[in-house]
């Protein structure tokens, strides 16, 4: 974990990590730290102003703010987590495989992955919700279907050029076996790719799938989700529109600290990036490899 | 380059295969039955079995499967995705003029991209380091850390109801696309331009113009020819912006109500109309794979280096 280091050093880096851990924890506590039920209709205060009681105000029902961006975390950040984990892990085993066997194993897998990658990200959900239905866990199983192979192609770039190398030649000739060799060798040494593959998708992630939402393709009333409050919000948009404020700003905020510890863990993992000195193909490439991953909504 | 351009098109040529079959066995993955759909969409008071088992005779469905794929791929070729089950009228009716309308909405976001991260990527490249550059991309990244919608909402607000300046929805006149347009440019030239700038900053340490300063080259001229060689990554990266846009102003045209594919498609999911799904996904996919051949070989057409990749 040596590498994690330079991101305590980044003050902007440690806030965010601050951030990111601290939403986390809020939408595990949520119904701890949740001053009211979410779904609690309050109709006499509509449109409230923030009071004491209600420290963010009151919805166009009367329910609190507050209460709801908390439970919100959950959709909204957690369960994104819970589809990005299983697309990276998917991903990851693809990937490795690919790299270490490589020849008709390599060609064949490779190609189901530039198959699943050329259909445009928001294609292919539309897809999925078409086929399964409106629903938050239609949504997360296309996006787990759908950045798998990009996972996997990264991966299986870092593990090639880990798979050739001395050490693993000798762990070879040793007699150790695949799965040994991987877990010991390789996984260490693509790990920080790993890391930087997946942090950077998160934000994206987060910003489609609140996108769905927003588009009633999501989660469905009364649950809280961001992308569902702001579409709520969008209704009386002309009339009150501070209540896209608060649901835009968590989104925000989370979305931009993961992306600068995404970055910064990017530049602690290659200096080269800091500098910005020679060796231009390699981060174009890296770069490009980034935007692929990085669509925003 | 001949042989380049070839080896390209045999790649995609397997692609498209695969996304036409994929797209074709799509519809055999609905738990619902196309005929049972058909019949609701009809009004038809009473399903029977009997009158199911007309109608997946009437739609083609009770013959083997690789014939109705082979059947459906020749009509597809030919523009006929069959009918909307929803109304009930021909789904390239409905899809054409949808895909023209967001071909028009990126063609003119992807111009305005180009224009703003290559002005923005190339400012923020000569100033690196100083208060333009950091507040440039300081603000870039909040931007593109914010929802696309909740944007176009705030710029709704100001500019159509505050001040009372754009159309909040619809396609009616070209400023009807100034927002939208913003609301993509945003998100998109703020990657872009982060893009241009480190390509232009590696190549200003290069010593092409290290030697070109010792010459005594003006500084403009150097500029040029960073610019130049600079510019090599952003046809790269534009090629693959064009599909990838083309696939994603889902979000915007639903909030704008541009009448494109972005719309058509939610509100096929919605009403679950699959021929036009169906279309869409293939029509889209296939769109893609072709962008993503024609910039490859725009790239290698630029930087012969490229030819040998493949």
């Amino acid at each position: 974990m040596r590498w994690l280091r330079p991101i305590g050093q980044d003050k902007l880096a440690a806030l965010s990590l601050f951030l990111i851990s601290t939403t986390l924890f809020a939408g595990l506590f949520a119904p701890f730290l949740a001053p009211h039920a979410p779904d609690e209709v309050h109709m006499e205060l509509r449109f409230a102003a923030p009071s004491w009681e209600y420290w963010l105000g009151n919805d166009q029902l009367g329910r609190c703010v507050l209460s709801r961006l908390l439970y919100g975390i959950r959709p909204s950040v957690l369960w994104v987590g819970v589809a990005l984990a299983l697309s990276a892990g998917i991903g990851t085993i693809v990937g490795f495989v690919a790299g270490y066997f490589r020849g008709a194993t390599d060609a064949v897998l490779m190609r189901i992955c530039d198959g699943m990658l050329s259909f445009p990200g928001y294609v292919l959900t539309l897809a999925v919700i078409g086929i399964l239905g409106v629903g938050l866990e239609n949504i997360l199983i296309a996006f787990a279907l759908m950045k798998w192979a990009w996972f996997a192609r990264v991966i299986r770039t870092s593990v090639r050029q880990y798979a050739d190398s001395d050490y693993v030649r000798f762990a070879k000739t040793l007699g150790f076996g695949d799965v040994r060799i991987m877990a010991r060798h390789l996984v260490p040494a693509a790990l920080p790719d790993m890391a930087v593959a997946a942090s950077s998708t998160f934000g994206s992630m987060i910003l489609q799938i609140s996108g769905f939402s927003f588009l009633g393709l999501g989660i469905q009333a009364p649950h809280a989700e961001w992308g569902m409050m702001l579409n709520e919000a969008r209704t009386v948009m002309f009339s009150k529109p501070e209540l896209m404020l608060a649901p835009g700003i968590a989104i925000i905020l989370v979305v931009s600290a993961v992306n600068y510890l995404s970055d910064s863990l990017q530049l602690a993992l290659d200096p080269r990036l800091a500098t910005s000195r020679r060796a231009p193909h390699s981060r174009t490439v890296a770069e490009s490899a980034k935007l692929q991953g990085s669509e925003v909504a | 380059m001949g042989a380049y351009i070839v080896r390209r098109a045999l790649i995609a040529i397997p692609l498209l295969a695969m996304i036409s079959f994929a797209a074709f066995v799509f519809q055999h993955l609905s738990p619902l039955d196309p005929a049972e759909v058909v019949l609701h969409s009809q009004g038809v008071p009473k399903i029977t079995d009997e009158l199911i088992a007309e109608t997946r005779a009437e739609l083609g469905m009770d013959r083997p499967f690789l014939i109705r794929y082979l059947d459906w791929l020749v009509s597809c070729l030919q523009l006929d995705f069959g009918k909307s089950y929803v109304a009930n009228q021909p789904v390239w009716s409905l899809l054409g003029p949808a895909l023209l309308n967001t071909l028009k909405l990126t063609l003119v976001s992807v111009a305005a991209i180009l224009a703003l991260s290559v002005a923005l990527g190339v400012a923020c490249a000569l100033k690196a380091g100083r208060w333009l550059d950091k507040s440039i991309r300081g603000l870039s990244f909040v931007l593109t850390s914010a929802p696309s919608y909740w944007l176009a909402a705030l710029m709704v607000w100001y500019f159509s109801v505050k001040l009372d300046l754009l159309p909040t929805s619809g396609m009616d006149s070209a400023r009807s696309y100034v927002l939208p347009v913003a609301v993509i440019a945003i998100g998109y030239a703020g990657i872009y331009f982060r893009v241009i700038r480190s390509s232009m900053l590696g190549n200003l340490n290069e010593d092409y113009v290290l030697y070109g300063r010792a010459c005594g080259l003006p500084e403009s001229t150097l500029v040029r020819r960073v610019l130049k060689n600079s510019l090599q990554v952003a046809i790269s990266i534009f090629g693959m912006a064009i599909p990838t846009i083309l696939g994603s102003t889902v979000v915007v045209e639903n909030l704008f109500a541009w009448p494109g594919l972005g719309t058509l498609s939610v509100r096929s999911v919605l009403s679950r109309d699959f021929p036009v799904i169906q279309a869409y996904v293939l029509v889209l996919a296939a769109a893609f794979v072709l962008f993503n051949a024609v910039s490859d070989i725009a790239s290698a057409a630029v930087n012969p280096k490229l030819r040998n990749d493949l």
